[in-house]
């Protein structure tokens, strides 16, 4: 497991931008961390990423699964994954963390719908599915332990979220397609769960935590949950006009 | 041993999806006693799937909301029978339904009927390209009905599901519109088919220009307002997008709950049991008859139903299992060829044909139903010349959208970053611009891709597992290939030019992957024949070996067909149904000698 304790992880960020500096922040002041960065009122645009997010009031998200490393190696990774830029927002500051942190203490993150029963065969071959006897929960346990341990051995000490971003992107690409392998866990698991739900925080109904403001629905043009359209089957080729609705309403 | 014994009734019906459902009217507007016996919970569209909260893609597509707990019971999986079976662990290739409904609560609606050429397989492909055809290894065989036999139970089940449409055969005399390909039918179908998206309208038109006969899909979606012959009412859909994996919030889909279920709960000789996972079906000291069933409640008693009839009507690999546990048929062997519960599982072969538009032409892929769209049957069954293309089948080919979800429904172009920058844009770029045509191929039935128990892995109850085993065959990999190159020629016809078409067919050798989400058509196991030694049940789905248990749904088929199998799985139903009704009851004993 990893025991870097927040001191030590607490160099002078080494990226320009004020968001990377925010991620990085919450190693350092875990409660009255950086969230508060992604937490600004509606209508983000394209333009408008956390790097020039207003503070809010509001009361940061507290994560009741992951510790507070944990939580800024994960949001720093889903910053990756889906980066704020011209063309939308990032995962960060729609609240994917959030929805990961809430999926982690539901049926899901304890796989409580997986057949989780012995013997294991782990090293089956990849045509029978997922083998490994960890719930989601373990893997970002041991997954994220995993990452920040192979990055202090093989960047001089330096913890995932003190990377610069091309070499973090060369490290979850990596785990991606095999060149980087942990010994105390299945990186190519770990990052495949970390993609799934970062883009199922992204994309789905703001109800379960992420897609904040269903700003991610707006960037593609997607209606959620309107789910009614006869009278717009016969206009063929015609461009939806109504943006989205969330299952609780909001438009 | 049962700790709790419940009064006899006439029937009891295990599994109350669409079979059951229909086995229980049926038998229960008959005057008999009937139980319904259910493992999963019971549901209905109120509250069930009502609107808003069916309108969430996270909890019905990516955690499965209607499926059956793997937790509780899953299959085990092999490719060859030296290798280990290991157990699907978190749902991929298919879906198993759970809970009153079915899967006839999550399924699409596609609502199709067999060819007389698939249903006499083996003898017509004998007959028009000679014995060699068929590679020794396949064991395919003939359906023991015909078309004929079965259209007027394909009518029935169109006319209880309210099946949008269009005919294109009546009575032998072809009517334009409609498929030119299929087997005579004695009415239109019960709607006219539903509005037609811009997607399936470009579908269409390039299908046309190409040469192909396309017609509207078949849906057990309502296109009106319409009551059934059960006095159940259905709504015209609204192409909410939120249909396949969804219950449907608007009475259009067909289900058992829209289209059955009230009218046999008013029924004062029929009883639902939820939670009720029925085990075993007892046998009397000859294994000839049927006493019951036993079943294990929600808190874990284990209660014996005695019955006079079982009908097995759980999904196709259950009852395959249930039949295995009970010991009832001799359990296959595919060293010897011998015995045949578990013979001629069978599966389907798919591919997706990806077409991008530029931005000026706005799909909308949001508006969807779940089967309504265009398909064409050129390169299904036998409709085309198979002799110089070296394979048995076919698949139909159809542009349906059932809804643009986000997280499942994206389409990216080849060569798309997995995630980053790119992919974003890439999402960005595509979403309203994008769809993607299905073929649906058939697979056919070999002598080493079977169904039996495990030796390993139990379900929560301590009972062995299914186990498949199952690989894909050189046969089905140039099918797959053939369609789907022709179904790319049709999306390069279309007009607005696509920018670019993708085929995401496989690869020739590939192996059977559980990963991907492919297909829940599953098939075979508990085959319909002429036979005992050819096959389970006999034409009325009744067990050769204990003739008052029938075993209905797609473990029937001998071999899967390209199209969707419920159309097949509601006639065969009603023909097993009414034929108890008029014959069996009158004298309980096997309806067809041996």
């Amino acid at each position: 497991m990893d025991d870097k304790s927040a001191a030590a992880s607490a160099t002078p960020p080494i990226a320009s931008s004020r968001r990377r500096f925010l991620i990085k922040s919450v190693a350092v002041l875990p409660v009255a961390g950086g969230l508060t960065a992604c937490d600004r009122p509606g209508g983000l645009t394209a333009s408008a990423s956390a790097s020039t997010a207003d503070s809010s009031n509001a009361s940061p998200y507290q994560p009741k699964f992951f510790k507070p490393d944990e939580w800024s190696v994960l949001q720093a990774a889903i910053d990756r994954l889906i980066p704020a830029d011209a063309e939308g927002p990032g995962a960060l500051e729609l609240d994917v963390a959030t929805f990961i942190d809430r999926q982690m203490e539901g049926a899901f993150g304890h796989a409580a719908a997986w057949y989780m029963h012995g013997p294991f065969h782990p090293d089956a071959t990849p045509l029978a599915g997922y083998q490994s006897p960890m719930s989601p929960r373990d893997l970002y346990r041991t997954g994220i332990a995993a990452l920040d341990a192979h990055c202090k051995a093989h960047f001089g000490g330096k913890p995932f979220v003190q990377l610069t971003t091309a070499q973090q992107d060369t490290l979850l690409h990596g785990m991606d397609s095999g060149k980087i392998k942990f010994e105390q866990t299945s990186a190519r698991h770990f990052i495949a769960l970390l993609w799934q739900n970062t883009k199922e925080g992204y994309f789905s109904d703001p109800i379960h935590g992420g897609n904040k403001h269903a700003a991610s629905w707006t960037m593609i043009g997607f209606p959620g949950a309107r789910a009614d359209y006869l009278d717009w089957v016969a206009q063929p080729g015609k461009v939806y006009p109504l943006g989205p609705v969330t299952i609780e309403g909001k438009v | 041993m049962a700790n709790i014994s419940k009064p006899k009734v006439d029937a009891v019906v295990v599994g109350m999806g669409w079979s059951g459902s229909i086995m229980a009217i049926e038998l229960a507007d008959a005057g008999l006693t009937v139980v319904g016996l259910e493992r999963g919970e019971n549901r209905d569209t109120y509250p069930d799937f009502a609107y808003p909260k069916v309108a969430d893609e996270l909890t019905h597509v990516q955690r499965f909301k209607l499926m059956q707990s793997l937790a509780h019971e899953t299959v085990t999986i092999r490719r060859q029978a030296q290798e280990v079976a290991l157990p699907l662990r978190q749902y991929g290739a298919f879906l198993f339904g759970d809970g009153v409904g079915g899967s006839g609560v999550h399924w699409n609606g596609f609502t199709y009927r067999a060819t007389e050429a698939e249903l006499k397989l083996r003898s017509h492909y004998e007959q028009r390209y000679g014995k060699g055809f068929i590679p020794d290894d396949m064991t395919i065989q003939d359906w023991p009905v015909s078309a004929a036999e079965l259209e007027p139970f394909y009518d029935r089940f169109e006319y209880v599901a309210g099946t949008s449409g269009k005919a294109g055969n009546l009575n032998g005399q072809s009517v334009g519109g409609g498929n030119p390909f299929e087997a005579p039918r004695s009415r239109d179908y019960a709607l006219p088919p539903l509005p037609t998206a811009y997607p399936s309208m470009l579908f269409e038109q390039a299908a046309r220009e190409v040469g192909y006969h396309p017609y509207p899909t078949p849906a057990s979606i309502a296109s009106k307002a319409y009551t059934n012959p059960y006095g159940m009412q259905l709504g015209p859909c609204n192409f909410c997008g939120y249909c396949e994996l969804f219950g449907c919030y608007m009475f259009s889909k067909a289900s058992p709950q829209s289209c059955i279920l009230p009218a046999l709960a008013r029924k004062p000789n029929f009883e639902l049991r939820d939670r009720s996972a029925v085990v075993k079906v007892n046998l009397d000291s000859t294994g000839k008859r049927a006493t019951g069933v036993t079943y294990i409640d929600a808190q874990g008693h284990t209660v014996e139903q005695p019955a006079d009839i079982v009908a097995l009507c759980a999904y196709q690999m259950h009852n395959v299992r249930l039949l295995l546990l009970s010991g009832i048929g001799k359990p296959y062997d595919p060293a010897t060829g011998e015995g045949t519960v578990g013979k001629n599982y069978a599966y389907q072969k798919n591919s997706k044909i990806q077409v991008f538009f530029d931005k000026d032409v706005a799909i909308n892929p949001f508006i969807g139903s779940g089967a309504g769209g265009v398909v064409y049957d050129d390169f299904n069954a036998d409709n085309f010349d198979h002799g110089p293309l070296n394979f048995i089948g076919g698949a139909i080919t159809f542009a349906t959208v059932t809804g643009g979800r986000p997280i499942a429904q994206a389409l990216v172009p080849p060569g798309t970053p997995k995630w980053g920058s790119g992919w974003k844009k890439a999402v960005k770029d595509h979403y309203l611009h994008s769809f993607a045509i299905s073929t649906q191929g058939s697979v056919m039935s070999y002598r080493d891709n079977y169904l039996d128990l495990d030796p390993t892995y139990k379900d929560a109850y301590g009972l062995p597992l299914l186990r498949m085993t199952f690989d894909w065959k050189d046969n089905e990999g140039r099918m797959t290939q053939f369609v789907s190159h022709k179904a790319a020629d049709v999306a390069r016809a279309m007009n607005p030019k696509p920018q670019s078409v993708a085929i995401n067919a496989g690869k020739p050798g590939d192996h059977f992957d559980v990963g991907p989400y492919q297909s829940t058509h599953t098939t075979g196991g508990a085959i319909a024949g002429d036979r005992p030694d050819n096959s389970v049940v006999n034409k009325y789905l009744q067990s050769w070996d204990v003739p008052n248990v029938f075993v209905t749904g797609a473990c029937s088929f001998p071999q899967n067909l390209g199209i969707n199998p419920t159309g097949t799985i509601g006639a065969m139903t009603y023909y097993a149904a009414k034929t108890i009704r008029e014959t069996y009851l009158k004298n309980p004993g096997p309806l067809v000698q041996a």
